[in-house]
């Protein structure tokens, strides 16, 4: 059994994180941007026919009922979950060890469980101009109608992955690989200027 | 142009990769049939119309999609999963 080992969590923001308010903010805040560290990112791929079971799976470790539908997902009580590709999952938790519970629940008929805990970053956007600064970046559309609470997407910047999570009516949480999170969130705050950013 | 992807919906066409041409029939892998290997390397309808395309939404959830685009508009008149659409055989 894997034994559990305490880690200091470095940030890949950490050189360019800047707390406090920035860009065109005396009109007021647009979006605030930070860096949510959960401790656990896994992703979860069923094999053909095993989505059900795996969706069940998703239910029995994490409490998360996810909605039928592509691209479906639920945030709540610190825990997100959403399809981002046919019988695939992101499944997120603010606290580690989520890979190591998937390993037990998810037998090898059902799928595969990949611990990307260290190799994705989120960064989260939020505020009343968290669709138009993120329209700026991905050719998707931001719409409550059209990008429902909880949905994930999976998307494109500049030919560089990412998913995005709707984890509230105007927040987002975007995964980026971990070696694009401080190229992402520099550019993030350069379209967040002219809105006014605040960063947590 | 957009292609909608069965499962993300109408994406930009940044985010796909051509995988070729639709109606190629490859032939076994242990095929001899030296016409049949000519005719999947080198033989293409090339209509000026309606084409049978696979492409990759290779920037998006990365499922292959069975695509009929009109060569002259881009019109897409169908996408659909390449999987449990494999035409002739299964
Ligand atoms: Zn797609």
């Amino acid at each position: 059994m894997a034994r559990s080992i305490e880690i200091e969590r470095l940030s890949p923001l950490a050189q360019v994180y800047r707390a406090g308010p920035h860009g065109n903010f005396e009109d007021g805040v647009g979006v605030a941007l930070s860096e949510p560290r959960p401790g656990s990112i896994v992703q979860l791929a069923a094999w053909p026919g095993e989505e059900r079971r795996m969706i069940d799976a998703i239910r029995t470790v994490t409490g998360l009922a996810l909605p039928d539908g592509a691209g479906g997902g639920v945030s709540e009580g610190g825990k997100a979950a959403f399809g981002f590709a046919p019988g695939k999952f992101t499944v997120v938790d603010e606290k580690d060890g989520l890979a190591a519970a998937f390993a037990k629940a998810i037998t090898p008929a059902i799928g595969t469980v990949t611990d990307l805990s260290h190799g994705r970053t989120v960064i989260r956007i939020e505020g009343p101009e968290a669709e138009w600064v993120l329209a700026k970046f991905f050719a998707i559309d931001f719409s409550l109608a059209a990008f429902p609470l909880g949905a994930g997407r999976s998307t494109t910047h500049h030919d560089v992955f990412a998913q995005i999570q709707r984890t509230g009516p105007d927040r987002f949480d975007v995964h980026v690989f971990r070696s694009f999170a401080r190229s992402f969130w520099t550019a993030l705050c350069h379209g967040s200027e002219e809105v006014g950013y605040e960063v947590a | 142009m957009l292609i909608t992807c069965p499962y993300c919906g109408p994406r930009d066409l940044s985010e796909f990769t051509y995988q070729g041409d639709g109606n190629r029939q490859r032939p076994a892998p242990n095929s001899q049939d030296l016409d049949a290997w000519n005719a999947y390397v080198y033989d293409r309808q090339n209509p000026a119309g309606d084409h049978n395309e696979i492409w990759q939404h290779s920037g998006g959830c990365r499922i292959h999609i069975r695509v009929v685009r009109n060569t002259l508009t881009h019109a897409i008149s169908s996408a659909v999963p390449v999987r449990g659409h494999h035409g002739g055989k299964a």
